[in-house]
């Protein structure tokens, strides 16, 4: 059934790193993409790889499930790997045929790629694992509020956001539903090319959106009689707090940065 | 719980209906969802159950017991994990042109079906089942107006928007919209859901209509005893997965205590009954309507203790 | 006794369409609700009760004639947040009116919007979770639950506002009926064991009976007003405003009818039984 699937797939735990502050989780994750741009060489993508295995043990996540992530990126992955082998210019040949050239070189810098895509995502993968949808947008908003002083609507945003993530199970079920009815009315949504399925969807888009419409309505009044007025003098249950191991946290994500800089520079 | 068939037989004898064939009828029909997954559930398991040609049946149940899950797939919208389902006789998934075919004949009414409105005009609307029967024109639009004129719709909200018609209208349009295919057998899930009582009454008024015009076979889901007890020939009672009961109403609702075990309500005429009973007043006969608690009570009055 | 909300010639009309003249749907409306009652709001499809409940927390306000809340008048907008947390209102659709993934989280949302210090909100999310018999569901997610318990969260996120009032809008209308009696159990529970004011707008007529007064609307204006023995009582009035009595009233009256002396204000099952068998 279509309510069965959660996005952004959240795994709830107790790991260390689940009970890491979500703000740092986010900073934590930009740290280690921007150490992945800077690393160069095979002593840096070693480091990263290793920080980043340690990570996933960390999590205690199912490897399969890590992999599962992976299986969307995987022709972005081909393509690349496909796009660096053949056409990579350098000196050692290894492979020769018509007029395709495999080089030592190509085939080092599609390794090296592929391994950077691969952590790149893993690394993301692991924000999403263990931090639940609200956390993220909790964590989003608060570390985006000084912009609140530039008259962003940083607190808006973030409200749009959690009542997406909250009604998205609930639309999806009503899909469902309204899905059957029409199919009760011999509506096909499955043969046709792409021009007759797309206007096989109306029937099923048009009372999804004037539903949409409706709940809005009515969850803005409901809102409104919870004394909702915007952000001014707007507190929270749930606090965030900062513990110590969060700041250990981000201290060693900025040593690794930091590293990566001075081997890149270092030339190691 | 197996049909009491043999009971049923005698009754359908007693109504005069010739067929013993049920129009519909599952053997052994069995649904569970996430088969394979740890999450594996059973939503009904060996239901035989069978509805004959011109039966009006209600069929009960507590959230949960299942019987949403079933009605699916009388008109073949889900597929059984096992057992059969068959339409006067032939198995409904027997071959592809069927299972696309049994949705005109058996046609399901969904909760809340004003939801599911999208045309620009309610005729369009009325018109969607119909056209996707791949139906002539000028057939169409003999269907339309016969549905929209049997649920009281006239000729000049054709024309509107659904979106502009009040709730109840609504909802007359939508049952309209399956009821212009012609079914069968047509299958209500909850079709007072929401409604005021004056709605309520509009709308099994139709239904009630729609029965007794040309022997048509009309199966009820409904929370409300009341509604099952006035109009039903026969009722079912879910509960948790299985076939509780399946009986007249009568039958049924003299199993009082089994029906408040199960988690179901009884009439609140039948609760009157049951209260008197309990101060020592006991009522002859069933007793689940107005009209059987005055008879009951007035020749109490007038005979004295054994009426 | 204190009045809790007091309409003055109430007049509402719904904006009008192109071409058409505005339908008035609140025709100078004199309502007194007062402090610790239980009133039940009936009436027909398109009477005007929901418009009326609105007016009630200042979603909708007056065209005419004024509405007061504890003495404030809602057409103050100064005022609208403290009404807003006097009267609170729970609606029909239980999936409209939760906001959050997390239950307590949703239970939150209005004392946060009070302001209210964490620990502060806290309290009144568990206190309001356990009022209506769902903080063992504290950190569910509310899409999972059955209808009737999402409108307990819903109820829970009002109580956490403590109001002084709850305005409840056809609150059992999409419920079955196990949802239903939970429901009415609470709201039952509110008025009898915390002395909350409540409003009940609903075309169960069984729910009704549960009322100290009831008020019955009618094309925009108040038809009938008195205890549910007097409105009950008055069959054929009702039925002529197209409305039904509960069955209860019913077979009470064509008993009646048939010679027997019945009170007609006996409108639950226990009463009605008693009644029939001290007449036989």
């Amino acid at each position: 059934m279509l309510k069965d699937i959660t996005l952004g797939q959240f795994f709830p735990g107790e790991s260390i790193v689940h009970r890491l502050d979500p703000r740092t989780k986010i900073l934590l994750t930009i740290l280690y993409i921007a150490a992945l741009f800077v690393a160069t060489g095979v002593v840096a993508y070693a480091i990263m790889l290793a920080v980043l295995v340690v990570c996933v043990a960390l999590t205690r996540i199912r490897v399969q499930s890590i992999v599962k992530g992976l299986k969307p990126v995987v022709i972005i992955i081909l393509f690349t790997a496909i796009l660096n082998i053949f056409f990579t210019a350098g000196e050692t040949v290894l492979i020769q045929f018509w007029k395709i050239t495999i080089t030592r070189e190509g085939v080092v810098r599609a390794a090296y790629m592929i391994l950077r895509i691969v952590m790149l995502i893993t690394g993301t993968l692991l924000l999403t694992y263990t931090t639940s949808p609200i956390a993220l947008t909790d964590a989003i908003e608060r570390l985006l509020s000084p912009l609140k002083a530039l008259r962003i609507p940083v607190h808006e945003f973030a409200m749009m956001m959690s009542l997406a993530l909250r009604f998205i199970p609930t639309l999806i079920e009503e899909t469902d539903k309204i899905m059957s009815a029409q199919k009760a009315r011999g509506a096909d949504f499955e043969s046709g090319g792409l021009i007759r399925k797309a206007r096989a969807m109306l029937p099923l888009l048009v009372p999804l959106f004037i539903s949409a419409f409706r709940r809005a309505d009515e969850l803005a009044v409901a809102m409104e009689s919870r004394c909702y007025h915007g952000d001014k003098g707007r507190t929270r249950m749930k606090q965030l707090h900062m513990a110590a191991r969060d700041w250990i946290a981000l201290l060693l994500g900025l040593a690794l940065l930091g590293g990566m800089i001075v081997l890149r520079v270092f030339g190691i | 719980m197996r049909t009491s068939s043999a009971a049923a037989e005698m009754y359908h004898f007693d109504k005069g209906m010739n067929q013993l064939t049920p129009i519909i009828q599952t053997e052994k029909l069995t649904h569970k969802y996430g088969v394979g997954t740890p999450f594996e559930t059973t939503a009904v398991h060996d239901i035989d159950f069978s509805v004959y040609a011109g039966e009006f049946l209600a069929v009960v149940g507590h959230t949960g017991s299942g019987k949403s899950t079933f009605i699916q797939h009388l008109n073949g919208l889900l597929k059984p994990t096992s057992g059969r389902i068959l339409f006067r006789g032939e198995d409904i998934h027997a071959a592809k042109e069927t299972i696309r075919d049994i949705r005109f004949r058996v046609g399901l009414v969904f909760q809340y079906p004003e939801y599911q409105l999208f045309e620009e005009t309610v005729y369009k609307d009325i018109a969607f089942g119909p056209k996707n029967q791949k139906l002539s024109d000028a057939e169409i639009d003999d269907r339309v107006r016969e549905a929209a004129a049997f649920v009281d719709i006239p000729d000049e909200l054709l024309e509107r928007s659904p979106f502009e018609l009040s709730g109840g209208q609504k909802r007359r349009v939508a049952i309209a919209g399956v009821l212009a295919m012609r079914p069968d057998v047509l299958i209500l899930d909850e079709p007072t859901a929401g409604l005021d009582p004056a709605g309520c009454d509009a709308i099994m008024d139709r239904i009630r209509a729609y029965h007794q015009s040309g022997g048509h076979t009309v199966i009820m889901v409904t929370h409300s005893m009341e509604d099952a007890a006035r109009n039903a020939d026969r009722m079912v009672v879910f509960s948790r997965g299985t076939i509780a009961m399946d009986d007249t109403p009568d039958r049924v609702f003299a199993r009082d205590e089994e029906l408040v075990k199960i988690g179901l309500g009884v009439p609140e005429i039948t609760r009157v009954a049951i209260r008197l009973r309990e101060l020592g007043i006991p009522l002859r006969g069933p007793i689940y309507t107005v009209e059987q608690a005055v008879r009951a009570l007035c020749a109490r009055k007038g005979g004295g203790a054994d009426a | 006794m204190e009045s809790i909300i007091r309409t003055e010639k109430l007049t509402y009309s719904y904006a009008a369409a192109e071409g058409e003249a505005s339908a008035p749907v609140l025709r100078g409306i004199d309502l007194e609700i007062e402090k610790g009652t239980f009133v039940a709001i009936l009436g027909r499809n398109g009477c005007g009760k929901s418009t009326l409940a609105k007016q009630f927390n200042a979603i909708l306000l007056p065209e005419g004639g004024r509405v007061l809340v504890s003495g404030m008048d809602t057409l103050d907008e100064a005022l609208v947040l403290e009404i807003r947390r006097r009267i609170g209102m729970v609606f029909q659709n239980p999936d409209n009116q939760i906001v959050a993934s997390v239950v307590e989280e949703d239970v939150a949302f209005a004392p946060e919007n009070l302001g209210f210090p964490p620990a502060e909100i806290r309290a009144r999310v568990d206190e309001a979770l356990r009022m209506v018999g769902m903080y063992e569901f504290r950190e569910h997610a509310p899409h999972l639950l059955s209808g009737g318990q999402k409108q307990r969260i819903a109820i829970a996120g009002v109580l956490a506002m403590r109001p002084t009032c709850v305005v409840f809008d056809e609150p059992t209308a999409m419920l079955d009926p196990q949802g239903r009696a939970d429901v009415i159990h609470i709201i039952r529970e509110m008025r009898e064991e915390y002395g909350v004011t409540v409003v009940l707008i609903t075309h169960h007529m069984n729910e009704a009976v549960y009322a100290d007064r009831i008020v019955v609307m009618s094309e925009g204006g108040i038809a009938m007003d008195g205890t549910p023995g007097e409105v009950f009582g008055q069959v054929e009035a009702i039925r002529a405003l197209g409305m039904d009595v509960p069955e209860t009233t019913e077979l009470l009256y064509e008993l009646n009818k048939a010679g027997f002396d019945l009170p007609l204000d006996a409108l639950t099952v226990e009463a009605c039984a008693q009644a029939i068998s001290r007449a036989l």
